[in-house]
């Protein structure tokens, strides 16, 4: 399918996704916006910028990353069998790397200078200070004081990386504020600074560019499916914090019907307790934030709220506006995970597997867990295993007595 | 048809100076201090009052605002409450004109036409929303002008001749320049490319020029203020504010501190062209 129906034709030319998306930044920032819409077009049709991506993505990062049949997880739970797509086998142990790579380049092309990045788990911030150190630009991350300690692990990789990381105090100093403080950085150093954001929303273009580095994990994953299963998946799963594994998962499939999609939000310490979890979509409703128009998670009065998860990546009370017109379409299932059902995913998967998985990741294998009994023996379900544990063994070795 | 805006500036004009624009939180540290430092300002100097909505992720202010937003949030600042704060104004002063400084997403949970009919009523006059751009003219700004509400726009070191044109298309009242790159608070880079900006705006418009971030003393504003239309101050108000509080909470010295420094600069506005 493709033409007026589909799915997979946003954003409109004002940066939309039907009510989502736009640009709601300060005019400080409008004109660079503009110029990095018009480099992303240039670059877009550019077949040396994507042979640059193709090479990167090959040698560098080490793609494509491997479809694998977890067979005693599938047997385990009885009904489909699960597969997962190993973002996590990445150079820098996750998804983040893809999207990392086309903006730096995208940087250079612009001849920006500095880079600055916010970052909740720290994957997105060890995935940009590795391609600054690459590309030999200096790198400042911002990150949210409280996900600073719960992430220790990769605040020492940045560090190493060369990147010079800043704690962020305000608020419940988590993603959310790292990004303010990100773009605060942004209105000051505006002529030489690249904001390189980790996720698939903010400013139009932002959501598309992620969303287009990323759309290789479901490019790749259904190419490899149909050559080993000759078929469609039945269902792909996917955890959504800002939305880029998910969206870079969904958006092969978005005009198949017949793949059912599941976005796993984090339910935090359950949907009905406010400020308990971060569902923006499940617990939130349309606002505007961080430049852009998205479901959000905020009070009577329009005050965002911090939202809490148990995994620092998931903690963010928005998410990508393409995600809040697949809620509203229906096309996309958004399913809020607890962070007990996370923790015991992550148990099950490592125990199973002989793979960490990341916490965040862990909501969309919780989602899997869920699924995959109530479907037959001869259907698949595909789960987007966007990051590897290592970050989180320490927290959750706290969480499960093992650490005092 | 005049409105308060257009008779602030001019009365400015007539008398050889730059109007004085100064800045508070609305309800920052609490809803009655904020109320008595708003009736306060007209009489210490002020000729347009900037009203801030409290919102919880202010991107394009520094720390000391962000403080106050969040002590007035703390203390229970609705929108509903700031619009309260200006009816209340109103009750004493017909003339001076109130401009509502902020972010969108307090206005857009309110629902934007109730927000524009209450605030109309209020006796607001004008709106400055941070996180609207020209880009976004029919959501809040289009609707504005409908309900006779000026739609002041913040242009910026990076807003070119090419851009200038969108930027002042819809903008009505008074055109704000922002003196920098920059969050509030910051320092003003170059006391002599703000008057060339300023100059280079005025090829673009009739509207009145005001200069604001990083103007802090009297000095700055009698400086500034020899070329553009009107100063803003914002950040050292509200620092002055800060400063007299006691565990967060006003003293008997906090309005007055307020009025004292507002008085103080508006002797440097006075001066600016003496
Ligand atoms: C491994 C992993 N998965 C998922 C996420 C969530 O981000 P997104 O929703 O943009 O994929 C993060 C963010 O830090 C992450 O580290």
């Amino acid at each position: 399918m493709d033409g007026t129906n589909s799915l997979r034709n946003g954003p409109d030319e004002h940066g939309r996704f039907g009510l989502y998306g736009g640009r709601f930044v300060a005019e400080t920032l409008m004109p660079l916006i503009l110029d990095l819409e018009k480099e992303y077009r240039a670059a877009k049709v550019d077949p040396e910028y994507q042979a640059q991506i193709k090479d990167l993505a090959t040698h560098y990062t080490g793609r494509p990353s491997p479809l694998y049949y977890a067979e005693r997880l599938s047997k385990h739970l009885g009904g489909a069998k699960v597969w997962f797509k190993r973002e996590e086998l990445n150079h820098t142990g996750s998804h983040k790397i893809n999207n990392c790579l086309g903006q730096i380049l995208l940087a250079k092309r612009m001849g920006k200078t500095r880079i600055i990045a916010e970052t909740g788990a720290g994957q997105h911030g060890v995935a940009t200070a590795t391609v600054c150190a690459k590309f030999d630009l200096p790198c400042t991350i911002f990150m949210g004081a409280t996900d600073v300690e719960r992430q220790m692990p990769n605040v020492l990789r940045m560090k190493m990386l060369g990147a010079e990381v800043r704690p962020v105090t305000a608020g419940a100093g988590t993603l959310k504020d790292a990004m303010n403080e990100a773009l605060r950085d942004w209105v000051t150093n505006v002529e030489n600074t690249y904001y390189l954001i980790g996720t698939a929303a903010g400013p139009h273009p932002y959501p598309e560019m992620v969303r287009d580095f990323q759309s290789v994990i479901g490019t790749e994953l259904k190419e490899q499916f149909r050559e080993l299963e000759g078929k469609l998946p039945d269902a792909v799963v996917a955890c959504v914090g800002g939305g880029s594994n998910a969206i870079g998962t969904f958006h092969a499939f978005l005009d198949d019907p017949e793949v059912a999609i599941y976005g796993a939000e984090a339910g935090g310490h359950g949907i009905d307790i406010e400020n308990g979890h971060a569902a923006s979509m499940t617990g939130g409703r349309p606002g505007v934030l961080h430049g852009n128009r998205t479901y959000l998670l905020q009070d009577k009065d329009g005050q965002i709220l911090e939202g809490h998860s148990i995994s620092a990546g998931l903690d963010y009370p928005g998410v990508g506006p393409e995600h809040s017109y697949l809620h509203d379409t229906k096309r996309v299932t958004y399913v809020p995970i607890t962070d007990n059902e996370a923790l015991e995913a992550f148990q099950l998967c490592t125990k199973m597997e002989g793979i960490i998985p990341a916490l965040e990741s862990a909501h969309g294998l919780a989602q899997v867990i869920k699924l995959a009994p109530k479907m037959g023996k001869d259907q698949s379900v595909v789960l987007c295993l966007s990051g590897r544990g290592d970050k989180d063994v320490e927290s959750v070795g706290k969480y499960l007595g093992l650490l005092k | 048809m005049t409105t308060r805006i257009d008779r602030a500036f001019a009365a400015a004009k007539a008398a050889n100076r730059p109007a004085f624009v100064t800045y508070l939180m609305g309800g920052d540290p609490d809803l009655a201090t904020s109320q008595a430092i708003l009736n306060a300002l007209p009489q210490a100097g002020a000729d347009v009052i900037e009203l801030g909505l409290p919102f919880s992720d202010p991107m394009a202010d520094g720390v000391v605002i962000q403080m106050a937003g969040q002590r007035a949030l703390k203390a229970g600042q609705t929108l509903l409450g700031v619009l309260g704060m200006v009816e209340e104004f109103r009750r004493k002063d017909e003339n001076t004109p109130i401009v509502l400084m902020g972010y969108y997403n307090p206005i857009y949970s309110f629902g934007v036409d109730k927000f524009l009919a209450t605030a109309k009523e209020a006796g607001v006059d004008g709106l400055i929303i941070v996180d609207l751009p020209a880009e976004e003219d029919n959501e809040l700004c289009i609707p504005a002008l409908k309900a006779g509400i000026n739609f002041i726009r913040l242009t910026t070191p990076t807003t070119d001749d090419k851009r200038l044109p969108v930027v002042l298309e819809n903008t009505s009242g008074f055109v704000y320049y922002v003196s920098m790159t920059g969050i509030t608070g910051a320092a003003i880079k170059s006391r002599s490319a703000v008057g060339e900006a300023v100059s280079r705006i005025k090829t673009h418009t009739d509207l009145p020029v005001a200069v604001g971030f990083g103007i802090k003393t009297a000095e700055d504003a009698a400086e500034i203020g020899k070329h553009a239309d009107g100063i803003v101050v914002g950040t050292v108000l509200v620092d002055a504010v800060a400063k007299t509080l006691v565990d967060g909470k006003a003293t008997d010295k906090t309005v007055s501190a307020v009025r004292e420094l507002v008085a103080d600069i508006a002797a440097g506005v006075k001066r600016a062209r003496a």
